[in-house]
């Protein structure tokens, strides 16, 4: 009975399904959802020149990149370089505050800590990344800004303004808005991020790797040190500089807390601006065809700069990681 | 046997109809735009309902939206109106685009734009005031509460970062009897392009020559000096939590923050403190046909001098917009129209806006007299209706 069933399938002609069209269904289907994140980002590229035309025509590309006046009202002047000097120094100073707190805490994480201890701390950081940076950038107005300038920007100025005048064009005026506000907060948002990077790249490092080195009588630091992180460097590394591209792109909570100064000079802590906060402040009611392709122009420039920092990180992972970029 | 066979035709027909969902979502949000037209005009002609599509300012968002509802209750469900709050620039783009049906704005139509849309539907685009905004300044200076008195040029000269101490002798002046610390002023605009900056900043052009030669007038300008938050809340969150802070939000949004706020020295040489009867009042002056104009320092005696209207677009030729598709749909938007400048005022002050002034009123109705489609004058048809 059994056998003759079985048979009787085997004997049955395949459906074509199962023959060449399935996998030329599945094929096209894979196909065409693949080239489309490839013609999406063309087609966003595409857009932003086409729109960014008009203000890099009038401008040229160089003039736009360098010219320092933003005047939507009487000159209608548009240069980028104080939103692109704010963009990187708040990021690249984001960054340094956040990479090392954020190792620390993964290597905690997948090293020392019970596993029971882990997830919990792992699971918090993940709350701090799900935030939206709305809700963080309120915050910072009503509590952080505050806070910091009782704390820290006041009593700063006032010491500066007593013994070092010539520090005060340098310090700015202690509001609590403005680049070292933006700064921190941005560090908080992407430690989250490096943090979870970081714990992968860890994660990643072969058991056989650590029990060498536990072999050859290694402590549990040296372990990390000379087994563990040289392995992951090419991870740690490249989730950094992922982390570093999301600074770039980080918006709200900066727009909110940065001061939005569209004009050098900036200071230590007074108000400076960024490339998407300014976009996100003057899209809207841009009403001038100039203004807004400048906006757009903007856009472009992000675009480029944030690519160029995804490629660094592949770039880096690469060329770090202990394998040369060969999987084992 | 028969259940492997249907299995195997299940499975195909469900990886088809997988492969099918998934060409739908990709090549479908193309045509969304027109088979939605398409399903209006449908529902139009089957039942007796109209959607009427709008899209624009924010500011106004919350009136219109307001009135939406009222509107509908009104013509008993019949007119939906459908806002979308883009921001003044969006609203403008989208109704030179012809992708709605009425466009709302806190800047008026440049001559440029009014000529384009001239060149391209044969008519006017007509610019109706459909409610007034107000904007006062904010202060935060402990033991303040409301009443400190502006004029003009101390203000400008805040903003300009000349005057930089609250206990100034210019501020004094203007308010004796009153002890102002010695507390360092700091200065707070909107960061985002707003038409509440639209309307401080064209005050400022119109008293001062220096502000209008070098900062100019606009939803975002290049301030010489201050920290900028994003939005009325930004404004507000920045001047509660600074002592010595200046700013300036619509009064609206003042009052529901319990936010000091100071009265201004007016053309007239009146004190005036903001209200909504004041800002309506501001606005009843001689006003030109197509009402394009910006009346801050106004020359009415009690007027609040920083206030201007927020206008609502519509082409004169209703025929040539492509939102619109039927007659009856425009006969509804000028229905909506005639109603939203009469008994829709009546929403204003609950709402925190202040009602038109006559004069506006009566401009408006002489406007849409001369809406058209294809030629026949339904806007005076529709106001017969009414009057």
């Amino acid at each position: 009975m059994q056998n003759e069933q079985k048979s009787s399938i085997a004997d049955k002609p395949v459906s074509i399904i199962y023959s060449w069209l399935g996998d030329r269904i599945f094929l096209t289907v894979v196909v065409a959802l693949g080239l489309s994140i490839i013609l999406l980002a063309g087609a966003m590229a595409w857009v932003l020149t086409d729109e960014a035309g008009m203000a890099l025509d009038e401008f040229g590309i160089i003039g736009f990149l360098k010219g320092t006046t933003w005047d939507p009202g009487v000159q209608f002047r548009f240069g980028a370089l104080p939103f692109i000097v704010g963009t990187l120094v708040t990021s690249v100073f984001a960054l340094a505050i956040a990479f090392y707190p954020a190792v620390a805490v993964a290597i905690f994480i997948a090293e020392y800590a019970p596993r029971w201890l882990g997830s919990i701390i792992e699971n918090l950081v993940h709350l701090i990344a799900a935030v939206p940076s709305v809700v963080i950038g309120i915050w910072g107005i009503f509590v952080f800004a505050p806070w910091m300038r009782e704390t820290f920007y006041m009593p700063i100025f006032l010491w500066a303004a007593d013994h070092q005048p010539a520090l005060l064009p340098i310090l700015g005026s202690p509001i609590g808005y403005g680049m070292t506000t933006a700064t921190i907060i941005l560090a908080l948002m992407i430690i989250p991020f490096t943090t979870a990077l970081t714990r992968d790249a860890i994660r990643q490092v072969p058991k056989e790797q650590r029990e060498a080195a536990w072999a050859l009588g290694a402590t549990k630091w040296e372990v990390i040190r000379m087994a563990v992180i040289p392995y992951s460097r090419g991870g740690i590394m490249a989730g950094a500089i992922l982390s570093f591209g999301r600074a770039i792109g980080e918006t709200m909570a900066v727009a909110m807390l940065i001061g939005n100064k569209n004009n050098f000079p900036f200071s230590i802590m007074g108000p400076a601006a960024t490339m998407p906060s300014v976009i996100v402040n003057e899209f809207r009611e841009a009403v001038g065809n100039l203004h807004l392709s400048s906006l757009m122009a903007i856009g472009l420039v992000l675009f480029v700069i944030s690519l160029i920092v995804n490629l660094i990180a592949a770039y880096v992972t690469r060329k770090l990681s202990i394998t040369g970029g060969q999987s084992i | 046997m028969k259940t492997l066979k249907t299995m195997k035709a299940m499975k195909t027909i469900s990886l088809f109809f997988i492969s099918g969902l998934l060409a739908l979502s990709f090549f479908g949000c193309g045509g969304g735009e027109g088979s939605r037209n398409g399903a209006e005009q449908r529902s139009g002609r089957s039942s007796d309902r109209v959607d009427i599509l709008g899209a624009g300012a924010s500011f106004p968002a919350p009136l219109v939206t307001a009135m939406a509802d009222e509107y509908r209750g009104v013509t008993s469900n019949r007119v939906t109106v459908n806002y979308q709050s883009i921001g003044s620039g969006g609203g403008i783009r989208q109704f030179v685009e012809q992708t709605i049906m009425f466009g709302m704005t806190e800047a008026f139509l440049s001559d440029d734009v009014m000529q384009n849309v001239e060149a391209s539907t044969g008519g006017r685009a007509f610019n109706m005031p459909i409610t007034l905004a107000d904007v006062v300044t904010t202060y935060n200076i402990p033991g303040f509460d409301k009443g400190l008195v502006f004029s003009s040029d101390v203000l400008v000269d805040i903003y300009m970062g000349n005057i930089t101490r609250w206990n100034d002798s210019r501020i004094t002046e203007l308010n004796p009897g009153k002890d102002l610390p010695s507390l360092p002023i700091t200065v707070v605009h909107r960061s985002d392009g707003s038409g509440t900056t639209n309307i401080w900043t064209s005050y400022f052009s119109r008293v001062s020559d220096e502000w209008r030669g070098r900062v100019g007038y606009g939803t975002s300008v290049n301030w010489p000096v201050g920290v900028g938050g994003n939005g009325n809340e930004g404004v507000a969150g920045a001047v509660i939590n600074t002592p010595g802070a200046i700013g300036y939000n619509s009064l609206s949004y003042a009052l529901l923050n319990d936010m000091s706020y100071g009265s201004v020295l007016n053309a007239s040489g009146n004190i005036i403190e903001p209200s909504f009867e004041a800002t309506t009042e501001a606005a009843n002056i001689d006003l030109p046909e197509d009402t394009r104009i910006l009346f801050t320092n106004t020359p009415a005696e009690y007027g609040y001098p920083i206030a201007g209207f927020a206008w609502m677009l519509v082409y004169e030729n209703l025929e040539n917009n492509n939102a619109i598709n039927n007659r009856r749909q425009a006969e509804e938007l000028v229905r909506f129209l005639i109603w939203s400048i009469t008994d829709g005022q009546e929403l204003s002050e609950t709402l925190g806006y202040a009602r038109l002034p006559m004069a506006a009123v009566e401009r408006n109705i002489a406007m849409i007299e001369e809406v058209k489609w294809e030629g026949e004058l339904i806007g005076k048809e529709l106001l017969q209706d009414v009057l």
